[in-house]
Protein backbone atom coordinates (compact mmCIF):
# COMPACT_ATOMS: atom_id res chain seq x y z
CA UNK A 1 0.00 0.00 0.00
CA UNK A 2 1.51 3.61 -1.03
CA UNK A 3 0.07 6.14 1.11
CA UNK A 4 -0.59 9.56 -0.80
CA UNK A 5 -1.20 13.43 0.11
CA UNK A 6 -4.60 14.90 -1.07
CA UNK A 7 -4.30 18.06 0.05
CA UNK A 8 -4.61 20.60 3.67
CA UNK A 9 -7.26 19.40 5.66
CA UNK A 10 -8.83 22.91 5.71
CA UNK A 11 -8.85 23.04 1.81
CA UNK A 12 -11.51 20.17 1.84
CA UNK A 13 -14.94 22.11 2.39
CA UNK A 14 -18.39 20.63 4.17
CA UNK A 15 -19.59 19.21 0.95
CA UNK A 16 -16.49 19.55 -0.48
CA UNK A 17 -14.47 16.67 -2.49
CA UNK A 18 -11.34 16.24 -4.59
CA UNK A 19 -10.70 13.51 -6.92
CA UNK A 20 -7.16 12.69 -7.22
CA UNK A 21 -5.13 10.04 -9.22
CA UNK A 22 -2.98 7.80 -7.17
CA UNK A 23 -0.68 5.92 -9.31
CA UNK A 24 -3.04 3.29 -11.54
CA UNK A 25 -5.68 4.45 -8.62
CA UNK A 26 -8.41 7.07 -8.42
CA UNK A 27 -10.12 8.32 -4.93
CA UNK A 28 -12.79 10.34 -4.10
CA UNK A 29 -12.44 12.76 -1.07
CA UNK A 30 -15.33 14.15 0.18
CA UNK A 31 -15.88 16.08 3.81
CA UNK A 32 -19.48 15.21 4.24
CA UNK A 33 -21.61 16.14 7.81
CA UNK A 34 -17.75 16.66 9.17
CA UNK A 35 -16.54 13.76 8.12
CA UNK A 36 -14.27 12.86 5.81
CA UNK A 37 -15.02 9.65 3.43
CA UNK A 38 -12.75 8.38 0.59
CA UNK A 39 -14.07 5.85 -1.91
CA UNK A 40 -12.70 4.35 -4.70
CA UNK A 41 -13.35 6.23 -8.17
CA UNK A 42 -15.49 3.08 -9.23
CA UNK A 43 -18.87 2.37 -9.45
CA UNK A 44 -20.06 -0.96 -8.21
CA UNK A 45 -21.98 -1.11 -11.44
CA UNK A 46 -19.86 -0.89 -14.47
CA UNK A 47 -16.80 0.49 -12.89
CA UNK A 48 -17.82 4.20 -13.60
CA UNK A 49 -16.70 7.39 -12.60
CA UNK A 50 -19.13 7.93 -9.62
CA UNK A 51 -17.09 9.85 -7.94
CA UNK A 52 -17.44 12.39 -9.84
CA UNK A 53 -20.77 12.74 -9.97
CA UNK A 54 -23.42 14.80 -9.07
CA UNK A 55 -24.67 15.00 -5.18
CA UNK A 56 -27.94 14.86 -4.59
CA UNK A 57 -29.80 14.36 -1.19
CA UNK A 58 -31.78 10.75 -0.66
CA UNK A 59 -35.29 10.97 -2.23
CA UNK A 60 -37.94 10.33 0.10
CA UNK A 61 -41.91 9.77 -0.44
CA UNK A 62 -43.63 10.03 2.69
CA UNK A 63 -46.73 8.01 3.48
CA UNK A 64 -49.47 9.32 5.53
CA UNK A 65 -51.16 7.70 8.27
CA UNK A 66 -54.46 6.16 5.74
CA UNK A 67 -51.45 5.32 3.08
CA UNK A 68 -51.55 7.87 0.47
CA UNK A 69 -48.45 10.04 -0.49
CA UNK A 70 -48.75 13.26 -1.57
CA UNK A 71 -45.49 15.09 -2.20
CA UNK A 72 -41.82 13.39 -2.37
CA UNK A 73 -39.40 15.02 -0.26
CA UNK A 74 -35.46 15.24 -0.07
CA UNK A 75 -33.54 13.61 3.25
CA UNK A 76 -32.18 16.06 5.56
CA UNK A 77 -29.22 13.13 6.52
CA UNK A 78 -28.93 11.06 3.93
CA UNK A 79 -26.54 12.58 0.97
CA UNK A 80 -26.39 10.25 -2.14
CA UNK A 81 -23.43 10.48 -4.74
CA UNK A 82 -24.85 9.99 -8.23
CA UNK A 83 -22.79 7.75 -10.79
CA UNK A 84 -22.87 9.59 -13.51
CA UNK A 85 -23.05 6.96 -16.51
CA UNK A 86 -26.22 5.28 -15.14
CA UNK A 87 -27.66 7.03 -11.91
CA UNK A 88 -26.57 4.66 -9.59
CA UNK A 89 -26.91 6.56 -6.16
CA UNK A 90 -24.50 5.84 -2.91
CA UNK A 91 -24.94 7.63 0.92
CA UNK A 92 -21.90 8.79 0.91
CA UNK A 93 -21.49 8.06 4.45
CA UNK A 94 -21.91 4.36 4.29
CA UNK A 95 -21.38 4.12 0.51
CA UNK A 96 -24.25 1.80 -0.06
CA UNK A 97 -26.87 2.25 -2.68
CA UNK A 98 -29.75 3.27 -1.13
CA UNK A 99 -32.29 0.64 -2.96
CA UNK A 100 -29.97 -2.02 -1.80
CA UNK A 101 -27.22 -2.29 0.70
CA UNK A 102 -25.25 -5.04 -0.81
CA UNK A 103 -24.08 -2.79 -3.44
CA UNK A 104 -21.73 -0.53 -2.33
CA UNK A 105 -19.12 1.51 -3.14
CA UNK A 106 -15.37 0.17 -1.95
CA UNK A 107 -13.63 2.27 0.81
CA UNK A 108 -10.28 3.57 0.53
CA UNK A 109 -8.20 4.19 3.85
CA UNK A 110 -7.43 7.70 4.68
CA UNK A 111 -5.80 9.27 7.62
CA UNK A 112 -5.53 13.14 8.67
CA UNK A 113 -1.90 14.03 10.09
CA UNK A 114 -0.84 17.59 10.95
CA UNK A 115 -3.56 19.19 9.33
CA UNK A 116 -3.24 16.97 5.69
CA UNK A 117 -5.40 14.52 4.45
CA UNK A 118 -3.46 11.33 3.32
CA UNK A 119 -5.10 8.05 1.52
CA UNK A 120 -3.44 4.71 1.07
CA UNK A 121 -4.35 2.68 -2.20
CA UNK B 1 16.49 2.96 -2.73
CA UNK B 2 13.38 3.76 -1.03
CA UNK B 3 12.30 7.23 -0.84
CA UNK B 4 10.30 8.68 1.97
CA UNK B 5 8.56 11.56 -0.11
CA UNK B 6 5.09 10.82 0.58
CA UNK B 7 4.00 11.10 -3.94
CA UNK B 8 1.16 13.54 -4.07
CA UNK B 9 -2.03 12.74 -5.50
CA UNK B 10 -3.05 14.30 -8.65
CA UNK B 11 -6.52 15.77 -9.30
CA UNK B 12 -8.18 14.83 -12.34
CA UNK B 13 -9.17 17.83 -14.39
CA UNK B 14 -13.13 17.06 -14.30
CA UNK B 15 -13.90 17.28 -10.64
CA UNK B 16 -17.62 16.65 -11.48
CA UNK B 17 -18.79 15.11 -14.45
CA UNK B 18 -21.30 18.04 -16.77
CA UNK B 19 -22.80 18.33 -19.81
CA UNK B 20 -19.39 20.09 -20.97
CA UNK B 21 -17.60 16.96 -20.36
CA UNK B 22 -15.45 15.87 -23.38
CA UNK B 23 -16.52 12.27 -23.91
CA UNK B 24 -13.11 10.97 -23.85
CA UNK B 25 -12.83 11.77 -20.13
CA UNK B 26 -15.99 10.49 -19.30
CA UNK B 27 -15.59 7.35 -21.01
CA UNK B 28 -11.90 7.17 -19.68
CA UNK B 29 -13.09 4.29 -17.41
CA UNK B 30 -14.27 2.35 -20.22
CA UNK B 31 -11.47 2.87 -22.30
CA UNK B 32 -8.76 1.66 -19.82
CA UNK B 33 -11.35 -1.29 -19.09
CA UNK B 34 -11.26 -2.08 -22.79
CA UNK B 35 -7.56 -2.20 -23.10
CA UNK B 36 -7.35 -3.95 -19.53
CA UNK B 37 -8.89 -6.50 -21.66
CA UNK B 38 -7.37 -6.34 -24.55
CA UNK B 39 -9.95 -5.20 -26.39
CA UNK B 40 -7.56 -3.41 -29.06
CA UNK B 41 -6.85 -6.82 -30.81
CA UNK B 42 -10.80 -7.77 -30.95
CA UNK B 43 -13.36 -6.34 -33.72
CA UNK B 44 -16.17 -4.80 -32.21
CA UNK B 45 -19.08 -3.37 -34.05
CA UNK B 46 -21.81 -1.53 -31.66
CA UNK B 47 -24.77 -1.92 -33.37
CA UNK B 48 -26.82 0.92 -31.94
CA UNK B 49 -25.39 3.97 -30.83
CA UNK B 50 -27.03 7.40 -31.12
CA UNK B 51 -26.55 10.59 -32.06
CA UNK B 52 -29.15 13.74 -31.45
CA UNK B 53 -30.39 14.82 -34.53
CA UNK B 54 -32.22 17.54 -33.53
CA UNK B 55 -28.74 19.51 -32.86
CA UNK B 56 -28.78 20.23 -36.84
CA UNK B 57 -32.14 20.22 -37.18
CA UNK B 58 -31.45 23.53 -38.96
CA UNK B 59 -29.56 21.49 -41.62
CA UNK B 60 -31.74 19.00 -41.80
CA UNK B 61 -35.09 20.89 -43.05
CA UNK B 62 -32.62 22.02 -45.80
CA UNK B 63 -32.73 18.85 -47.21
CA UNK B 64 -36.77 18.55 -47.29
CA UNK B 65 -37.93 17.60 -50.44
CA UNK B 66 -41.02 19.15 -51.17
CA UNK B 67 -40.16 22.76 -51.28
CA UNK B 68 -43.17 24.68 -49.52
CA UNK B 69 -42.61 22.47 -46.39
CA UNK B 70 -38.97 23.26 -47.26
CA UNK B 71 -39.22 26.44 -46.74
CA UNK B 72 -41.78 26.51 -43.97
CA UNK B 73 -39.50 24.42 -42.23
CA UNK B 74 -36.47 26.85 -42.62
CA UNK B 75 -38.14 29.71 -41.35
CA UNK B 76 -39.30 28.07 -38.23
CA UNK B 77 -36.12 26.91 -37.26
CA UNK B 78 -34.75 30.52 -38.06
CA UNK B 79 -37.36 32.23 -36.11
CA UNK B 80 -39.18 29.82 -33.61
CA UNK B 81 -38.81 30.81 -29.85
CA UNK B 82 -38.79 28.00 -27.62
CA UNK B 83 -40.67 25.65 -29.55
CA UNK B 84 -39.90 22.11 -30.15
CA UNK B 85 -37.87 21.53 -34.04
CA UNK B 86 -39.92 21.17 -36.56
CA UNK B 87 -42.22 18.63 -38.04
CA UNK B 88 -41.39 16.18 -35.00
CA UNK B 89 -43.79 15.07 -32.37
CA UNK B 90 -41.20 13.78 -29.56
CA UNK B 91 -42.32 12.13 -26.35
CA UNK B 92 -43.06 13.62 -23.37
CA UNK B 93 -40.95 11.23 -21.70
CA UNK B 94 -37.73 12.58 -22.81
CA UNK B 95 -37.73 15.13 -20.36
CA UNK B 96 -37.19 12.67 -17.92
CA UNK B 97 -34.27 10.69 -19.24
CA UNK B 98 -31.61 12.07 -17.21
CA UNK B 99 -33.46 11.18 -13.86
CA UNK B 100 -33.47 14.95 -13.18
CA UNK B 101 -29.99 15.77 -14.09
CA UNK B 102 -28.14 13.16 -12.75
CA UNK B 103 -27.01 11.57 -15.47
CA UNK B 104 -25.64 14.94 -17.29
CA UNK B 105 -24.44 12.80 -20.78
CA UNK B 106 -28.31 12.37 -21.30
CA UNK B 107 -29.12 16.06 -21.51
CA UNK B 108 -26.52 16.95 -23.57
CA UNK B 109 -23.03 16.99 -24.89
CA UNK B 110 -21.91 20.56 -24.91
CA UNK B 111 -18.30 19.75 -24.69
CA UNK B 112 -15.76 21.11 -26.68
CA UNK B 113 -15.03 20.38 -30.51
CA UNK B 114 -12.09 21.66 -32.19
CA UNK B 115 -12.28 20.37 -35.61
CA UNK B 116 -14.53 21.72 -38.40
CA UNK B 117 -13.10 19.33 -41.38
CA UNK B 118 -16.04 17.28 -40.45
CA UNK B 119 -19.56 17.62 -38.59
CA UNK B 120 -19.58 17.56 -34.76
CA UNK B 121 -21.64 14.45 -34.43
CA UNK B 122 -19.03 12.57 -36.22
CA UNK B 123 -16.41 13.79 -33.95
CA UNK B 124 -18.46 12.84 -30.68
CA UNK B 125 -19.20 9.42 -32.85
CA UNK B 126 -15.30 9.09 -33.38
CA UNK B 127 -14.95 10.04 -29.61
CA UNK B 128 -17.23 7.53 -28.28
CA UNK B 129 -15.78 4.59 -30.51
CA UNK B 130 -12.43 5.23 -29.83
CA UNK B 131 -13.53 4.80 -25.83
CA UNK B 132 -15.68 2.28 -25.78
CA UNK B 133 -13.14 0.14 -28.19
CA UNK B 134 -16.15 0.11 -31.11
CA UNK B 135 -14.52 -0.63 -34.83
CA UNK B 136 -17.69 0.33 -36.16
CA UNK B 137 -20.91 1.98 -34.80
CA UNK B 138 -24.27 2.19 -36.34
CA UNK B 139 -25.70 5.30 -35.75
CA UNK B 140 -29.48 5.96 -34.96
CA UNK B 141 -31.39 9.08 -34.49
CA UNK B 142 -33.05 10.24 -31.31
CA UNK B 143 -36.34 11.95 -31.27
CA UNK B 144 -37.16 10.46 -34.91
CA UNK B 145 -37.82 7.70 -32.93
CA UNK B 146 -41.00 8.82 -32.25
CA UNK B 147 -41.49 10.28 -35.82
CA UNK B 148 -44.30 6.19 -36.18
CA UNK B 149 -46.68 8.45 -33.92
CA UNK B 150 -47.01 11.33 -35.88
CA UNK B 151 -50.45 12.32 -37.18
CA UNK B 152 -49.47 13.50 -40.65
CA UNK B 153 -48.15 10.42 -42.41
CA UNK B 154 -46.20 12.80 -44.92
CA UNK B 155 -44.36 14.12 -42.21
CA UNK B 156 -42.44 10.77 -41.89
CA UNK B 157 -41.39 10.44 -45.22
CA UNK B 158 -40.85 14.08 -45.46
CA UNK B 159 -38.49 13.77 -42.34
CA UNK B 160 -37.29 10.48 -42.85
CA UNK B 161 -36.36 11.71 -46.65
CA UNK B 162 -34.14 14.96 -45.27
CA UNK B 163 -32.54 13.11 -42.79
CA UNK B 164 -31.50 10.82 -44.27
CA UNK B 165 -29.99 12.68 -47.35
CA UNK B 166 -28.33 14.85 -44.60
CA UNK B 167 -26.75 11.89 -42.88
CA UNK B 168 -25.37 10.43 -45.92
CA UNK B 169 -23.67 14.20 -46.52
CA UNK B 170 -22.73 14.76 -43.13
CA UNK B 171 -22.39 12.06 -41.18
CA UNK B 172 -21.66 8.77 -43.39
CA UNK B 173 -19.37 10.28 -46.63
CA UNK B 174 -16.82 11.56 -43.13
CA UNK B 175 -16.16 8.15 -41.77
CA UNK B 176 -16.58 5.02 -43.15
CA UNK B 177 -16.69 3.53 -39.23
CA UNK B 178 -20.01 4.80 -39.34
CA UNK B 179 -22.62 3.23 -40.76
CA UNK B 180 -26.85 3.27 -40.86
CA UNK B 181 -29.86 1.14 -40.67
CA UNK B 182 -31.78 4.10 -42.38
CA UNK B 183 -34.99 5.04 -41.33
CA UNK B 184 -37.98 3.95 -43.28
CA UNK B 185 -41.44 5.86 -43.41
CA UNK B 186 -43.06 2.78 -42.49
CA UNK B 187 -46.63 4.17 -42.21
CA UNK B 188 -46.40 4.62 -45.81
CA UNK B 189 -45.38 1.08 -47.38
CA UNK B 190 -44.84 2.52 -50.93
CA UNK B 191 -42.45 5.03 -49.93
CA UNK B 192 -40.53 2.36 -48.09
CA UNK B 193 -40.33 0.79 -51.13
CA UNK B 194 -38.72 3.65 -52.76
CA UNK B 195 -36.26 4.60 -49.61
CA UNK B 196 -35.34 0.87 -50.30
CA UNK B 197 -34.48 1.64 -54.00
CA UNK B 198 -33.00 5.10 -53.29
CA UNK B 199 -30.70 4.33 -50.56
CA UNK B 200 -30.17 0.66 -50.33
CA UNK B 201 -27.36 0.03 -52.39
CA UNK B 202 -25.20 2.45 -50.42
CA UNK B 203 -22.25 0.86 -48.44
CA UNK B 204 -22.90 2.98 -45.56
CA UNK B 205 -26.61 1.74 -45.34
CA UNK B 206 -25.99 -1.64 -43.60
CA UNK B 207 -29.95 -2.02 -43.73
CA UNK B 208 -32.96 -0.32 -42.20
CA UNK B 209 -35.16 0.63 -39.34
CA UNK B 210 -38.34 0.49 -38.51
CA UNK B 211 -39.02 2.54 -35.72
CA UNK B 212 -41.22 0.17 -33.33
CA UNK B 213 -43.33 2.95 -31.76
CA UNK B 214 -46.23 2.99 -34.09
CA UNK B 215 -49.41 1.41 -34.33
CA UNK B 216 -48.85 -0.31 -37.24
CA UNK B 217 -49.44 -4.49 -38.23
CA UNK B 218 -46.22 -5.13 -39.51
CA UNK B 219 -47.84 -8.44 -41.82
CA UNK B 220 -50.38 -6.63 -43.54
CA UNK B 221 -50.39 -7.51 -47.27
CA UNK B 222 -49.26 -3.88 -48.22
CA UNK B 223 -45.58 -4.48 -46.27
CA UNK B 224 -45.13 -7.56 -48.02
CA UNK B 225 -43.01 -5.89 -51.35
CA UNK B 226 -41.22 -3.75 -48.85
CA UNK B 227 -39.82 -7.26 -47.23
CA UNK B 228 -39.18 -8.27 -51.03
CA UNK B 229 -36.77 -5.77 -51.93
CA UNK B 230 -35.08 -5.97 -48.57
CA UNK B 231 -34.63 -9.72 -48.91
CA UNK B 232 -33.30 -9.26 -52.32
CA UNK B 233 -30.72 -6.84 -51.46
CA UNK B 234 -29.35 -8.96 -49.02
CA UNK B 235 -29.58 -6.16 -45.82
CA UNK B 236 -31.24 -7.10 -42.62
CA UNK B 237 -34.40 -5.44 -41.29
CA UNK B 238 -34.11 -3.73 -37.84
CA UNK B 239 -37.32 -2.72 -35.45
CA UNK B 240 -35.69 -0.27 -33.08
CA UNK B 241 -37.88 -0.11 -30.31
CA UNK B 242 -39.13 3.29 -27.96
CA UNK B 243 -41.85 4.61 -25.37
CA UNK B 244 -45.14 6.04 -26.01
CA UNK B 245 -46.26 7.10 -22.86
CA UNK B 246 -49.90 8.15 -24.44
CA UNK B 247 -50.43 4.63 -25.37
CA UNK B 248 -53.44 4.38 -22.94
CA UNK B 249 -51.92 0.90 -21.14
CA UNK B 250 -48.85 3.31 -20.48
CA UNK B 251 -50.76 6.26 -18.93
CA UNK B 252 -51.65 4.09 -16.34
CA UNK B 253 -47.76 4.12 -15.16
CA UNK B 254 -47.01 7.22 -13.32
CA UNK B 255 -43.00 6.74 -12.77
CA UNK B 256 -40.73 7.22 -16.24
CA UNK B 257 -38.91 3.84 -14.95
CA UNK B 258 -41.94 1.92 -14.96
CA UNK B 259 -43.13 3.15 -18.41
CA UNK B 260 -39.36 2.94 -20.01
CA UNK B 261 -39.25 -0.69 -18.95
CA UNK B 262 -41.95 -1.84 -20.38
CA UNK B 263 -42.68 0.93 -23.50
CA UNK B 264 -39.69 -0.48 -24.76
CA UNK B 265 -39.86 -4.02 -24.67
CA UNK B 266 -43.92 -3.88 -25.38
CA UNK B 267 -43.48 -2.56 -28.94
CA UNK B 268 -41.10 -5.55 -30.02
CA UNK B 269 -43.39 -7.93 -28.64
CA UNK B 270 -46.07 -7.07 -30.45
CA UNK B 271 -44.35 -6.98 -33.51
CA UNK B 272 -42.54 -10.32 -32.73
CA UNK B 273 -45.81 -11.96 -32.37
CA UNK B 274 -47.01 -10.89 -35.58
CA UNK B 275 -43.81 -11.26 -37.35
CA UNK B 276 -43.55 -14.95 -36.33
CA UNK B 277 -47.54 -16.14 -36.12
CA UNK B 278 -48.44 -14.33 -39.85
CA UNK B 279 -44.81 -16.62 -40.85
CA UNK B 280 -42.84 -13.92 -42.31
CA UNK B 281 -40.03 -16.10 -41.58
CA UNK B 282 -41.22 -18.41 -44.10
CA UNK B 283 -42.48 -16.13 -46.94
CA UNK B 284 -39.29 -14.51 -46.90
CA UNK B 285 -36.87 -17.32 -45.07
CA UNK B 286 -33.75 -15.25 -46.21
CA UNK B 287 -34.69 -11.85 -44.30
CA UNK B 288 -32.94 -11.18 -41.31
CA UNK B 289 -34.25 -8.95 -38.56
CA UNK B 290 -32.48 -7.49 -35.80
CA UNK B 291 -34.34 -6.65 -32.65
CA UNK B 292 -32.83 -3.36 -31.22
CA UNK B 293 -33.14 -2.42 -27.49
CA UNK B 294 -35.33 -3.94 -26.05
CA UNK B 295 -33.34 -5.68 -23.99
CA UNK B 296 -33.03 -9.82 -23.81
CA UNK B 297 -35.81 -11.04 -21.16
CA UNK B 298 -38.67 -10.58 -22.82
CA UNK B 299 -36.97 -12.75 -25.49
CA UNK B 300 -37.62 -16.12 -23.43
CA UNK B 301 -40.19 -14.96 -22.07
CA UNK B 302 -42.39 -14.50 -25.81
CA UNK B 303 -40.83 -17.54 -26.83
CA UNK B 304 -42.58 -19.59 -23.82
CA UNK B 305 -45.82 -17.68 -24.41
CA UNK B 306 -46.26 -18.28 -28.23
CA UNK B 307 -44.69 -22.36 -27.66
CA UNK B 308 -47.24 -23.25 -25.16
CA UNK B 309 -50.26 -21.07 -27.41
CA UNK B 310 -49.17 -22.34 -30.85
CA UNK B 311 -49.63 -25.72 -29.77
CA UNK B 312 -52.93 -25.21 -28.93
CA UNK B 313 -54.19 -23.43 -31.43
CA UNK B 314 -51.96 -24.44 -34.63
CA UNK B 315 -54.81 -23.86 -37.35
CA UNK B 316 -54.38 -19.94 -35.84
CA UNK B 317 -50.84 -19.86 -37.11
CA UNK B 318 -50.78 -22.28 -40.48
CA UNK B 319 -47.80 -21.41 -42.27
CA UNK B 320 -45.39 -22.34 -39.25
CA UNK B 321 -43.52 -25.60 -40.23
CA UNK B 322 -41.47 -25.11 -36.56
CA UNK B 323 -42.10 -24.00 -32.95
CA UNK B 324 -42.22 -20.10 -33.09
CA UNK B 325 -39.00 -20.12 -30.57
CA UNK B 326 -37.36 -21.81 -33.40
CA UNK B 327 -38.15 -18.86 -35.47
CA UNK B 328 -37.15 -16.61 -33.12
CA UNK B 329 -33.61 -18.16 -32.66
CA UNK B 330 -33.13 -19.19 -36.00
CA UNK B 331 -33.95 -15.94 -38.04
CA UNK B 332 -33.59 -13.09 -35.85
CA UNK B 333 -30.68 -11.75 -34.22
CA UNK B 334 -30.58 -9.42 -31.46
CA UNK B 335 -28.92 -6.40 -29.57
CA UNK B 336 -27.31 -6.79 -26.35
CA UNK B 337 -28.69 -3.45 -25.01
CA UNK B 338 -29.78 -2.84 -22.07
CA UNK B 339 -28.54 -5.95 -21.13
CA UNK B 340 -30.65 -7.22 -17.57
CA UNK B 341 -27.74 -8.52 -15.83
CA UNK B 342 -28.71 -8.36 -11.86
CA UNK B 343 -30.13 -12.13 -12.21
CA UNK B 344 -26.90 -13.85 -13.81
CA UNK B 345 -28.74 -17.10 -14.43
CA UNK B 346 -31.59 -16.15 -15.91
CA UNK B 347 -29.32 -13.77 -18.37
CA UNK B 348 -27.15 -17.54 -18.88
CA UNK B 349 -30.30 -18.84 -19.59
CA UNK B 350 -31.93 -16.26 -22.35
CA UNK B 351 -28.42 -16.73 -24.12
CA UNK B 352 -28.72 -20.74 -24.30
CA UNK B 353 -32.53 -19.83 -25.63
CA UNK B 354 -31.43 -17.97 -28.26
CA UNK B 355 -28.58 -19.24 -29.13
CA UNK B 356 -26.50 -16.16 -28.41
CA UNK B 357 -23.58 -17.01 -30.15
CA UNK B 358 -24.82 -16.82 -33.86
CA UNK B 359 -28.03 -14.29 -32.73
CA UNK B 360 -26.37 -11.80 -30.77
CA UNK B 361 -25.16 -8.31 -31.44
CA UNK B 362 -23.12 -5.45 -28.98
CA UNK B 363 -24.68 -2.26 -28.71
CA UNK B 364 -23.96 0.23 -26.87
CA UNK B 365 -26.83 2.80 -27.25
CA UNK B 366 -24.70 5.40 -26.08
CA UNK B 367 -25.05 8.35 -25.09
CA UNK B 368 -28.26 7.43 -23.39
CA UNK B 369 -28.73 6.87 -19.65
CA UNK B 370 -28.32 2.84 -19.94
CA UNK B 371 -25.63 2.65 -22.08
CA UNK B 372 -23.79 -0.77 -22.15
CA UNK B 373 -19.81 -1.39 -22.18
CA UNK B 374 -18.40 -4.48 -24.81
CA UNK B 375 -16.60 -5.71 -21.31
CA UNK B 376 -20.13 -6.48 -19.81
CA UNK B 377 -19.81 -9.29 -22.67
CA UNK B 378 -15.91 -10.17 -22.36
CA UNK B 379 -16.82 -10.38 -18.27
CA UNK B 380 -19.65 -12.90 -18.91
CA UNK B 381 -18.63 -15.88 -16.92
CA UNK B 382 -20.30 -18.44 -18.91
CA UNK B 383 -19.18 -17.63 -22.31
CA UNK B 384 -16.17 -19.17 -24.11
CA UNK B 385 -14.05 -16.29 -26.18
CA UNK B 386 -15.81 -17.48 -29.73
CA UNK B 387 -18.69 -16.55 -28.39
CA UNK B 388 -17.34 -13.48 -26.71
CA UNK B 389 -16.10 -12.26 -30.23
CA UNK B 390 -19.14 -13.21 -32.03
CA UNK B 391 -21.28 -11.13 -30.25
CA UNK B 392 -18.88 -8.08 -29.86
CA UNK B 393 -18.31 -7.87 -33.44
CA UNK B 394 -18.44 -11.22 -35.46
CA UNK B 395 -21.52 -11.68 -35.58
CA UNK B 396 -22.35 -8.29 -36.99
CA UNK B 397 -19.62 -8.18 -39.44
CA UNK B 398 -21.21 -11.69 -40.97
CA UNK B 399 -25.21 -9.80 -40.85
CA UNK B 400 -23.68 -6.35 -42.42
CA UNK B 401 -21.27 -7.80 -44.30
CA UNK B 402 -18.12 -5.49 -42.88
CA UNK B 403 -14.18 -6.20 -43.00
CA UNK B 404 -13.11 -6.77 -39.83
CA UNK B 405 -9.57 -5.36 -39.76
CA UNK B 406 -9.04 -3.63 -36.79
CA UNK B 407 -9.60 0.21 -36.73
CA UNK B 408 -10.26 1.69 -33.63
CA UNK B 409 -7.54 3.83 -31.68
CA UNK B 410 -8.21 2.55 -27.86
CA UNK B 411 -4.60 3.77 -26.74
CA UNK B 412 -4.49 7.17 -28.14
CA UNK B 413 -8.25 7.71 -27.58
CA UNK B 414 -7.98 9.42 -24.48
CA UNK B 415 -8.27 13.31 -24.04
CA UNK B 416 -4.84 14.62 -24.98
CA UNK B 417 -2.91 16.04 -22.09
CA UNK B 418 -2.25 20.09 -21.50
S1 LIG C 1 -21.19 2.46 -13.79
FE1 LIG C 1 -22.04 3.62 -12.25
S2 LIG C 1 -24.09 3.57 -12.59
FE2 LIG C 1 -23.28 2.29 -14.10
Amino acid sequence: MTEYYVCDDDDLAEMGRLVVECGDKQVGVFRVQGEIHAWFNRCAHMRGPVCQGRIYRRVLEPVAEDGTVRMMQQSETEINIVCPWHGYEYDLKTGRHPGNPRIALRRAEHVVREGKIYVRV
Amino acid sequence: MKSDVTPRAIPLREQEISIFTDTRDLLEHSRRDAMKRGLQDWFVCDVDAHHVETVSWKEVVQYIEDPVVRENAMNYQQQRIGAPPYGLNGDLGLRYQSVGGRIPHQDDQREKVEDTSVHRDVTLTRRAMNSLGADYMIVFPTPMLFLGMHPQPEMEIWLARAYTRWTMDKIMAADDRIKTLIYLPFNTPSECVRMVEEFGHLKSVVGFTVTSTRYKPVHHNDYMPVYARIEELGKPIAFHAGYHWQDQSLATVNRFLGMHALGFVWCNMVHMTNWILNGIPERFPRLNSIWVESGLAWVPFLMQRLDDQYLMRQSEAPQLKRMPSDYMRENCFYTTQPMEVTHKKALENTFEMINAKTQLMYSSDWPHFDFDLPSMITDLPFLDEQSKRNILGLNAARLFNLPTDLRKDLAGGGVPLG
